[in-house]
């Protein structure tokens, strides 16, 4: 029960703070819990098959496999594995995190789950369908024209920039979980 | 209609790895509720933040926000409360085009959406516990100037 408490109780003040500005301000407060809701029913909908794809991927795909799609050697075919891998997905970014996770835990280059990371965020395939069809299509594909270069671009100076100690601790953290 | 694509390849995996190996597919549904439990902390607080700031935020703000301002203050505006908040592509792009319609310029609008999607401010707590703070901070960054490279492309395409 005290773990419990001590996990989640940046949740417990935050629900607090946001009772407070329902107290205060009880139009902000109603309007701030209704989205809360709505956001954690589209989350619980959205997540699932996200959450049991990253579960697959853990147990049936080997180690060496990834190593060899994703990992140091694995030139232009991993960054491109990478960027398909990120644009195919739907769902929020904070989803894609736990699967960087099992990724790098599996032995994928660092800068290539930069790219899966990056082509989650901006790149995804019913976004930018969706994207088209309100900001027209010049507006879409000017964005994914000059994304895909910058995904790239984050992905190598970021990789750059971390030396190989932290590096290594990245990769250790993600093996613990 | 993507979700349903997302569940109907999931569920086809699953029932594809049942049928290989019963025991490796608990292993992987414990794995994924694992997974799940572990960020769910995270989870939660960032929904009631996303709450609050929206509440906050709301579309009506936002628009007063970026849509009078013009130039690279609008566009400073604009980028700012792209990395802040956290709204879901199908409520984002409405809003961007019906701010393109109340007079902002497509710089500002398309520095509010890459930032929106690349920059998370609000999430950075859960990209530290996997990428660690040094690379978190570098990827939201780097992710937020080249949100303007993406502005003054967008602007030169279509002025």
């Amino acid at each position: 029960m005290k773990m419990l408490l001590k996990r989640y109780k940046y949740f417990l003040v935050l629900l607090v703070i946001n009772i407070v500005v329902y107290g205060l301000y009880p139009s902000v407060g109603q309007n701030s819990i209704d989205i809360t809701w709505s956001n954690a029913v589209e989350m619980l909908s959205v997540i699932p098959p996200i959450f049991i794809l990253l579960g697959l991927l853990d147990v049936w795909v080997q180690r060496e496999t990834m190593i060899k799609l994703m990992g140091e050697k694995s030139g232009i075919l991993g960054a491109l594995v990478a960027f398909f891998l990120g644009s195919a997905a739907a769902g929020p970014l904070y989803a894609a995190f736990p699967i960087a996770g099992v990724l790098l835990q599996k032995g994928s280059k660092f800068s290539n789950v930069l790219i899966f990371i990056g082509a989650w965020s901006t790149t995804k395939i019913p976004m930018l369908l969706f994207e088209n069809s309100s900001m027209g299509w010049k507006f879409m594909v000017t964005r994914f024209m000059i994304d895909i270069p910058g995904i790239i671009l984050i992905a190598y100076i970021t990789e750059k920039l971390l030396n190989e100690r932290e590096k290594q601790h990245i990769y250790d953290q993600a093996s613990f979980k | 209609m993507f979700t349903v694509l997302m569940y109907i390849v999931a569920f086809g995996f699953l029932v594809l790895s049942f049928i290989k190996d019963k025991k490796k597919t608990f292993l992987a549904l414990e794995k994924a509720w694992k997974s799940f439990e572990n960020i769910m902390p995270q989870l939660l607080s960032i929904l009631v933040i996303i709450g609050i700031m929206l509440a906050v935020l709301s579309p009506e703000v936002i628009s007063g926000l970026i849509g009078e301002k013009s130039g690279w203050r609008g566009m400073l505006m604009a980028s700012l409360i792209g990395s802040v908040t956290l709204i879901p592509g199908f409520v984002a792009f409405p809003l961007a085009s019906a701010l393109l319609k109340s007079g902002a310029g497509f710089m500002q609008i398309a520095v509010f959406i890459s930032t929106l999607m690349m920059v998370g401010i609000v999430t950075i707590p859960l990209e530290i516990k996997y990428f660690g703070k040094k690379a978190a901070i570098l990827r939201n960054s780097l992710a937020f100037i080249f949100s303007f490279i993406v502005a003054i492309a967008i602007g030169v395409v279509l002025r």
